[in-house]
């Protein structure tokens, strides 16, 4: 068994109007790995992400996961193996209680009521939301709904857990209990953010994207303070590492 | 109305039927039929009559008291909504000029005792279908209709609208307050800047819409979605249902006022 | 234009619930034989999009006075008539249900008169018949205008038919009509322009937006457009038969109020117990002098008429009161019985 779960060869992406978005993207993700993809306003973050568990297509190059190459035949079973949790909760979150929320990816994988039940259960747990599973989201905090929605793809068992900006809506406090969170999974993480910090907090690896194309790749500790490179794609030092 | 109050109208009618009374308890198929009985039964009274429709109040004021429901909500949205029954029938008095009796010199005509009757038809009805609401949870009415074998596509979109009609508000008074602080007094308010204002959040909705259809691929979506039941008919839906239909009943059929009134009026004669 | 519970009749309402009904399940059905799955939240947040877009209001030209859009049209030309059937259907439910607008009974009534016009006749057969692919701004301008009043003008008309043939209302049919289709006609304009706007202004910010879903759209064309209008004609037939049924067993519908107008009849009040001894009451009792009860002889030869009710009694006053009063106090008890069970 090889110990990469994620790998990426060489891919391009163009959207219908002829954006490149993506311009020849490479690069291997390990077992384990925690990943941060931080990058300039429209460098091509989310589009990278998409191409992850198709909900976009690469025009050319190849996305595998594990031993399988994403494609239009493989693309269930790649959607069950990367949980994506999206940028806005309030998108994620689209049934009518917390409950049929977490249950709904359980359910289209014919699992038992029995086994959705445990499923729904353990999942609100990790994310210490379990209190919650008889509200409807319009009545939960910014907060909990980030956690929920977190908890509606652990429930999926995901090998990889892709994550779009996860912080952004948060105040200081959620998002302190966001982190602790990350940091308490196990799972193969990759998460795009412009909060340096919070990369720098979970991640151990940082890949810096600029016009679709990579722009540094390695240990988080090394790129997050190299004052140069970040200032050459729009973004700062970590405020916990800014001199005042 | 304004946007407002809107927002905040609907959110509190929601918050109540969160509250864990006996009527809250209650299946909501049952409340759903029973009101629906309810209102069939007042509407069916003739224009001329009034008396027989006010042992119905009981019906709304069992709701608003054993719900546990502030008066105040319920009268104040009654008042608001008025406008159309209040149009239509003040114009009974116009044309229905026949003097049905003269009471202490003053003339009463038929439209004013039909308009009477239609404005106490409007306040049971709406009264109804408000609290009917603010006791039972939208949920459980989507269940109910589910149960009662409305279509699926139906049951569905009814609780897709419901989900989003809260994140669409607040996305929507975001875009009035830039509107507003941007404008001043009545300009920005004119159609070519409502056309743009609207259409921009139409495109942000469908884009909303790709994005939560692309969540709902990344789990497993493949076309179905399964309601929720909750709910089970226990001996109480069966007592209530039986005991309120059968108030009814006695009420359309027995006028409990005029057999009151003549009571009275021989023993006070 | 919402139509009022108070305003109908159980027959005229049950009638109107029964097509809405099998309306509603028609084109579920229709939906659910080529549904693409995108409509689904797609129609959702759609439902949720005319509620909001409702809150905004704009000054209406010239009259310096505020309007809001319906969207029955606009939802008709983004979804085609069967997902805007439903979506019309399912904003007027939550209408009826959170702001009272209409009632539970009205709302059968409510989804005809504003979802069945817009969806499967406005938008299929006008607009749809002028607007081809890439048409003008002018043609769009045109075909919106033209299908958004005639929606409304049906819809105003039915809301006549349906208060008229309730019986409830004194307005002769002419006037009503005069009331009602002017004021329809200047609301359909504003919003036929305003519905234009909208889908022009969309199309030049998201053109896929309004071209794309021609597929799903193209279920209204061929085959099934037919089939829909065969059955609405049926439907039509079936409501004209109960409401005909209805006029001529309850003659206090169309024919009688016209009679009335022209001032042929009086009302006369049905014989009870109570009048006459009222009548003896007052008589000994002189606290009503010139009261005077209709003449009662006519009854025997048309029974069904309505009775004059006995609230305009005395008998009628004091009953009403005691009744009042013991609503009062049920919901009193019933208040405090609550606080105490919370205490507890």
């Amino acid at each position: 068994m090889s110990h990469h779960i994620l790998e990426l060869k060489d891919v391009y992406f163009s959207y219908p109007d002829g954006t490149e978005a993506l311009k020849g993207i490479s690069f291997r993700i390990l077992h384990g790995e925690s990943v941060g993809l931080t990058g300039a306003n429209g460098a091509g973050k989310t589009t990278l992400l998409m191409n992850l568990n198709g909900q976009l297509f690469p025009t050319k190059g190849l996305v595998s996961i594990g031993e399988i190459p994403l494609n239009k035949n493989t693309r269930q079973e790649i959607k069950r193996k990367v949980g994506f949790v999206f940028q806005r909760a309030n998108d994620q979150l689209f049934m009518p209680t917390v409950y049929e929320d977490v249950a709904f990816g359980p359910v289209n994988l014919g699992l038992t009521p029995e086994q959705v039940d445990e499923r729904v259960t353990n999942a609100l747990e990790t994310v210490g939301c379990l209190h919650l599973i008889h509200r409807p989201p319009h009545r939960l905090s910014e907060g909990q709904k980030n956690a929920v929605a977190i908890a509606t793809v652990m429930a999926m068992n995901p090998d990889i857990l892709v994550m779009d900006e996860p912080a952004s809506n948060l105040d200081p406090k959620s998002r302190r209990q966001l982190i602790n969170l990350l940091k308490g999974f196990a799972h193969t993480k990759i998460i795009a953010s412009h909060d340096l910090d919070l990369i720098l907090d979970v991640c151990e690896r940082c890949i810096i994207i600029k016009d679709g194309r990579i722009a540094a790749d390695g240990p988080a500790e090394e790129i997050l303070l190299n004052k140069t490179l970040l200032e050459e794609n729009n973004l700062e030092l970590p405020l916990s590492r800014q001199k005042r | 109305m304004t946007f407002d109050s809107e927002y905040f109208n609907i959110g509190y009618l929601d918050s109540l039927s969160y509250k864990d009374t006996f009527v809250h308890r209650l299946d909501p198929r049952v409340k759903l039929l029973v009101s629906f009985v309810f209102i069939l039964f007042v509407v069916s009274f003739p224009k001329y009559d009034i008396s027989g429709l006010i042992p119905f109040f009981i019906y709304p004021v069992f709701l608003l008291t054993a719900g546990d429901i502030p008066l105040r909500v319920i009268a104040k949205k009654v008042l608001v909504v008025s406008p159309f029954a209040l149009f239509i029938g003040i114009f009974n008095p116009l044309f229905d000029t026949n003097v049905l009796l003269t009471l202490y010199g003053i003339s009463i005509t038929g439209g004013w005792i039909s308009f009477m009757s239609i404005m106490v038809k409007f306040t049971l009805t709406v009264s109804t279908a408000l609290l009917l609401i603010a006791a039972t949870s939208f949920l459980g009415l989507c269940e109910a209709l589910e149960r009662l074998k409305l279509p699926k596509v139906f049951v569905i979109q009814l609780l897709f609208l419901y989900r989003y009609l809260f994140v669409l508000l607040e996305e929507t008074f975001r875009m009035l307050r830039a509107r507003d602080a941007r404008s001043f007094g009545k300009k920005g308010r004119d159609i070519k800047t409502f056309i743009r204002l609207i259409s921009v959040l139409l495109v942000r909705t469908v884009e909303r819409a790709e994005r939560i259809y692309q969540a709902m691929l990344s789990r497993g979506f493949r076309g179905e979605i399964k309601v929720l039941r909750r709910h089970s008919l226990r001996f109480q839906d069966f007592l209530f249902a039986l005991f309120s239909v059968s108030i009814f009943y006695i009420f359309r059929h027995y006028n409990i006022v005029n057999i009151l009134g003549e009571t009275l009026g021989r023993t006070l004669r | 234009m919402h139509m009022a519970d108070a305003l109908l009749s159980p027959a005229v309402g049950g009638t109107f619930w029964a097509g809405s009904i099998g309306a509603i399940a028609y084109a579920s059905r229709k939906l659910r034989e080529n549904l693409d799955d995108r409509l689904i939240p797609l129609m959702g947040v759609l439902g949720a999009f005319i509620f909001a877009g409702q809150m905004i209001n704009f000054t209406i030209p010239g009259t310096g006075s505020s309007g809001h859009i319906g969207g029955g049209m606009l939802l008709a030309v983004l979804l085609g008539p069967y997902a805007a059937f439903i979506v019309i259907a399912s904003v007027l439910t939550i209408q009826a249900l959170f702001f009272a607008d209409g009632g539970l009974l009205a709302l059968g009534a409510n989804i005809w008169n504003m979802g069945i016009y817009p969806a499967f006749i406005a938008y299929p057969l006008i607009y749809k018949a002028i607007v081809k692919k890439n048409a003008s701004n002018k043609v769009i301008t045109i075909a919106s205008v033209l299908s958004v009043v005639i929606g409304l003008q049906l819809g105003a008309l039915s809301v006549v038919l349906e208060t008229k043939l309730s019986g409830i209302t004194e307005l002769p049919f002419g006037t009503f009509l005069l009331l009602m289709q002017p004021i329809h006609l200047a609301i359909g304009l504003i919003e036929g322009f305003v519905t234009a706007g909208i889908v022009i202004y969309v199309r030049s910010l998201r053109p896929d937006i309004v071209d794309d879903l021609e597929g799903v759209k193209a279920l209204s064309t061929g085959g099934s457009l037919k089939k829909v209008i065969i059955v609405l004609g049926i439907l039509a037939v079936l409501t004209g038969g109960v409401f005909s049924w209805f006029a001529s067993t309850y003659p206090d519908g169309l024919e009688w109020s016209i009679e009335k107008i022209y001032g042929k009849s009086g009302v006369p009040e049905r014989q009870n117990p109570i009048s006459g001894t009222l009548t003896e009451i007052q008589k000994k009792i002189a606290l009503l002098p010139d009261y005077s009860l209709p003449a009662t002889g006519k009854e025997e030869e048309k029974p069904s008429w309505p009775a004059v009710d006995t609230i305009t009694s005395l008998s009628g006053i004091l009953g009403g009161i005691m009744v009042l009063v013991v609503v009062v106090i049920f919901g009193i008890g019933m208040r405090v019985l609550r606080k105490k069970m919370r205490k507890t």
